[in-house]
């Protein structure tokens, strides 16, 4: 079998205790199917997990690292974007 | 020392644990020699579940039959005659899609025995089965799925794993074949008749074969003699790398 006929898939996990998948890794398999089997293999080892998304990695559109400054970069100087300005009350407690 | 179980019970059990180990050490065989990483994993996972099988079936036999065995001595101190698991579970691994079709045989025929036996009327032998169905549910998915990607890709793969069928075909029948301890068991509730598994057997193969466009190997005489203790070259070989340990250091611990 050789790299090219096994396409990559990233994994996506959903923990037990979790409200949303995150991912965790990926892997390598000949289909969506083996995909599943191969991500609860080596991904849910220690039942921890309620749920399991396989993606291509294919079909994962992602920025381009070159153009973080043109991204990212302009949200840096706005820290009052951040909601740190605010006074929180003694009664509310944690948030 | 390590006689054959007086209790009918007790050895019944160490005959499902027997199969569960051997098969589970097969297995373990593969790592680090698996064709990909995740399939290492994912054999290596398949095997923990066999050896965790083994561990209840076995510490149960021992508390049945009272002789002051344990389940490291099952495993570890006896020899080839003294094992009664089924031949097809010592074979070699071979390729891939021979431990496959070995696989997929193995769980065809295992998991309608859990399901089976998760009708004990010893509770404690219920649960065990329970666990294991759920557990051979998945074996059963993932070696099916293997035998249909193998049988239906490539030209070379199709005929590995028509060939790891024909070749292991001639061990299929000594899983349904009954003895008196398979009757005496079943009679009580306590255990499963093993020649009344193979209706759910046949499905679960043919459903496999037909979606991987393999043929179902004619069926000739079979080969037995693993309930008796008569077992093929390989088990002796295994059991030297398997048992060498507490052979060498008995009683070795951590």
């Amino acid at each position: 079998m050789t790299e090219k006929a096994t396409p990559l898939w990233e994994v996506f996990i959903r923990p037990r205790n979790g409200l949303a998948h995150r991912h965790v890794g990926s892997l390598h398999a000949v289909d969506a199917e083996m995909a599943l089997q191969n991500a609860r293999d080596v991904y849910t080892r220690r039942g921890e997990t309620f749920s399991i998304w396989v993606v291509p990695s294919a079909a994962i559109i992602a920025s381009d690292p070159g153009e973080k400054d043109v991204m990212f970069e302009p949200t840096a100087s706005k820290i009052y974007r951040h909601p740190t300005f605010y006074e929180v009350p003694e009664e509310v407690g944690h948030m | 020392m390590t006689q054959t179980s007086t209790d009918p019970r007790a050895a019944w059990l160490i005959r499902l644990g027997d199969s569960a180990l051997i098969l589970g050490h097969r297995l373990s065989e593969w790592s680090s020699r698996a064709p990909t990483i995740e399939e290492d994993i994912a054999l290596s996972n398949l095997a923990l579940d066999l050896i965790g099988q083994t561990r209840a079936l076995y510490s149960h036999a021992c508390a049945l039959e009272g002789q002051g065995r344990n389940e490291d001595v099952l495993a570890y101190r006896r020899a080839e005659p003294e094992f009664r698991n089924l031949l097809l579970v010592e074979q070699p691994n071979g390729n891939f899609a021979d431990t496959m079709a070995r696989h997929l045989i193995f769980a065809a025929y295992a998991l309608p025995l859990y399901e089976a036996l998760a009708g004990s009327n010893d509770a404690e032998v219920a649960g065990i089965a329970t666990r294991s169905a759920r557990e051979m549910t998945y074996h059963l998915r993932h070696a099916g799925e293997w035998m249909i990607r193998l049988g239906d890709g490539t030209a070379e793969s199709r005929d590995k794993a028509q060939e790891a069928f024909e070749d292991l075909w001639a061990y299929v029948p000594e899983l349904f074949e009954a003895d008196d301890l398979d009757r005496k068991v079943a009679a009580t509730g306590f255990g499963v008749d093993p020649s009344t598994l193979r209706p759910a057997f046949d499905a679960a193969i043919d459903a496999v074969l037909a979606r991987a466009t393999l043929k179902r190997p004619v069926e000739r005489h079979g080969i037995s003699g693993g309930r008796k203790g008569v077992h093929s070259e390989h088990l002796g070989h295994m059991l030297a790398t398997m048992q060498y340990l507490q052979r060498a250091y008995p009683d070795a611990v951590w």
